[in-house]
């Protein structure tokens, strides 16, 4: 029983970590209909700030709240400075292209992004800093549910809780709604489209850049390659709970990241994406458009 | 001349470049010594070369709007020079023949590594031709076609491994294996919309070269399968030199027959009914066009060539592991499409080659050539989406006294 309740708990935390990336896929999909290729790659330069910044601020000898906090913060920030410049550069201009281009344009730029950061940074694997301490009131159950599984999932959940805020009762969240619904209707109605577009990209990068912190932390490592699986992954997700939809994003990140946890304890750790994608495909053949994903009829 | 409000915004532009990658590129941080180098100079390169870049991409683009403003005139003209030669008979034929020629005595001219490398980039136009069909002519987005190439490539391997067979017999099994595979998995998947369907492909290109890796009693895991024959020309002995070259020559071959087959395709009663399918299923429908069994057969057919090039591949290397068939080869494959123009097969043609060659030439530059490439690539798209060379619909025109197109049954 112990067992399942430790693959439980690995699950949970796995799908909220894989539900932070998930949403900046699905609020991107959601409002300019593109898969957002560079996302991983935000993340993945999300956790090397949070790294470095972390990394220099423990070497001058500052305290571990602070680290935590600064780091998360510079994180959060850089990432979205990132997300923003991204979606300036290589999909703003592409809004009328063919489909295909800002697709191709989003590989490229994750393509770029990595090698950016294997050139300016190192292509080994850095020990990433434990930043979340082990609780005592954890003893006790310290065995099955680590700190930081704890802490992740109480930070998730605090985020989760934010964005929703933010996207049913703020202005921004409003427009982006409407966005989404309709862009021309948005524009009639007086709504800023390409800065309610920078919006989304902000917020999602941000929600990532948080994401790769607490993974990061979790796992102990960073790698300039991270962003690739862990964006398939989320995007899976996403695409797993109907994409464009943001409980959906998280009940399919949850859903994902429980299946992995139980295959890999239950059956065998070699083939854990292979029962990620085969649960995708299986979703998808069954329920085309997702679990929480509205089916569209097309009118002609 | 240059306005003063550009400058200043030129220098916001690169202010905004040297904040953005200064965790990056100027801390460098050793977690073990427990050492910082903080690399100024790092955030004096990117200021300055944001800012240049800015300016020449301000003056690119003022030029550009010039020149639209001065062309509007005149619009009609505006076909582009490669599309006018691709028309004419008289300059296409004699054309496509020096091409062939030049092909044909590269070798001779050339050593045995630029031939290597050559051979390569025919593979990948093949590939790129292949998939052309099924994201440029019947617009289905497939992220994991690199998995027929996989199969190809394994079915070579393990068929030559624990049968002994040899290139030739392999060849056609390659290709078939590849398509039934298509067949298998585009019988489920090719009702979903676009984007489901890119990420479903995608997950099945991951699935496939996972289980490759792991499934080691089958494929031999990631150490992969080695001493691999490469083809036999009648029991022929050859030197490795004149292997190179024979297996160019065959690559040559393959090129030739891809591109006569799909430009007969793409003409004929299915190639427009991927075209119609690529436009609106609806109305596709509607004209009594089997949806499924169309896509079906693009979904194959572009299959069957990765799986040929695939036994190609793994008789070229003389040996195959999972991890050349990442999801970065499909993405390459499908930048080639897609830089080249969907749909084109000249631009298809183009664009392995500068996609194929440009790293390999870009190799003083080794460390920087995948940061070029994913840069170009969106470069690429922001100033040219359609692609190098854009496709032109076929259309029928009325001459004065003959019309020498004739409408296919």
């Amino acid at each position: 029983m112990d067992y399942f309740i430790e693959l439980f708990f690995g699950g949970l935390t796995r799908g909220s970590i894989y539900a932070l990336i998930a949403l900046g896929y699905t609020m991107v999909y959601g409002i300019i209909g593109l898969i957002n290729f560079a996302h991983g790659e935000i993340y993945m330069i999300g956790a090397f700030t949070s790294f470095i910044v972390a990394t220099v601020l423990s070497i001058y000898g500052f305290p571990l709240l602070a680290i935590v906090v600064i780091a998360g913060l510079a994180a959060a920030v850089w990432s979205s400075a990132y997300g923003y410049t991204i979606e300036k550069l290589a999909y703003r201009p592409l809004r009328k292209a063919p489909r295909l281009a800002p697709l191709i344009s989003a590989i490229g730029m994750s393509i770029f992004l990595q090698n950016y950061v294997l050139l300016a940074q190192t292509s080994d694997f850095l020990p990433f800093p434990a930043l979340i301490p082990d609780f005592e009131f954890m003893e006790p159950v310290a065995h099955i549910v680590g700190s930081s599984d704890l802490a992740i999932l109480v930070l998730t959940t605090l985020v989760m809780i934010g964005l929703t805020f933010l996207i049913k009762f703020t202005k921004i969240g409003k427009a982006m709604r409407a966005t989404a619904q309709d862009k021309t209707m948005a524009v009639l109605v007086g709504i800023n489209v390409d800065r309610v577009i920078s919006a989304t990209f902000v917020i999602g990068s941000a929600l990532a850049a948080i994401g790769g912190m607490l993974i990061a932390s979790h796992i102990g490592q960073i790698n300039f390659y991270i962003g690739f699986i862990a964006g398939i992954k989320a995007f899976t997700a996403a695409v797993l709970g109907g994409i464009g939809s943001i409980p959906g994003a998280v009940l399919g990140s949850l859903v994902l990241g429980l299946t992995e946890s139980f295959a890999t304890g239950y059956i065998s750790s070699d083939y854990e994406d292979v029962f990620a994608f085969s649960l995708l495909v299986l979703i998808l053949i069954f329920k085309p458009s997702g679990l929480l994903g509205k089916a569209e009829t097309k009118k002609v | 001349m240059f306005p003063v409000k550009e400058l200043k915004r030129s220098f916001l532009i690169s202010i905004w470049f040297a904040f953005l990658t200064f965790p990056i590129m100027v801390i460098k941080v050793d977690p073990i010594e427990r050492t910082v180098l903080w690399r100024w100079d790092n955030m004096f390169f990117i200021a300055f070369g944001s800012f240049v870049i800015s300016i020449l991409a301000k003056v690119y683009l003022l030029r550009k709007e010039r020149r639209a403003g001065r062309k509007k005139a005149k619009k009609d003209i505006a076909e582009p020079f490669v599309q006018r030669i691709l028309r004419e008979p008289r300059f296409l034929y004699p054309l496509s023949l020096a091409v062939l020629v030049l092909a044909l005595v590269f070798p001779m001219f050339f050593s045995t590594y630029q031939t290597n490398i050559m051979t390569t980039a025919l593979m990948y136009v093949v590939l790129g031709l292949g998939l052309n069909i099924v994201v440029g002519v019947a617009g289905l987005l497939d992220l994991g076609y690199v998995a027929f190439y996989a199969v190809g490539a394994y079915s070579y391997a393990l068929l030559n491994l624990h049968f002994g067979l040899g290139f030739w017999a392999v060849l056609p099994i390659g290709g078939l294996f590849a398509a039934f595979l298509g067949v298998l998995l585009g019988f489920p998947v090719l009702r979903l919309r676009g984007d489901y369907l890119a990420i479903v492909t995608l997950g099945f290109g991951e699935i496939i070269r996972l289980i490759l890796e792991n499934w080691n009693d089958f494929s031999q895991g990631p150490s992969g399968i080695a001493n691999i024959p490469r083809p036999g020309f009648f029991g022929m002995d050859m030197s490795f030199a004149s292997g190179i070259t024979y297996i160019y020559y065959i690559v040559v071959a393959l090129v030739i027959i891809t591109i006569f087959v799909v430009n007969r395709l793409q003409n004929s009663r299915l190639g427009r009914a991927w075209l119609a399918l690529r436009e609106d299923e609806i109305a596709c429908q509607a004209m009594g066009i089997d949806k499924t069994k169309t896509k079906l057969i693009a979904f194959s057919l572009g299959a069957f060539w990765a799986g040929f090039v695939g036994v190609i591949f793994a008789a070229k290397t003389t040996f195959v592991n999972p991890a050349s068939f990442t999801f970065l080869e499909s993405a390459i494959i499908l930048s080639i499409v897609v830089l080249g123009g969907m749909g084109s097969i000249v631009g298809v043609i183009f664009g392995a080659l500068i996609l194929i060659l440009m790293p390999e030439y870009l190799r003083a530059l080794s460390e920087y050539r995948m940061l070029a490439f994913g840069g170009i690539l969106v470069v690429m798209m922001v100033f040219k989406p359609d692609g190098i060379i854009s496709n032109v619909r076929r259309s029928y025109r009325f001459k004065k006294h003959h019309s020498k197109e004739v409408i296919e049954p």
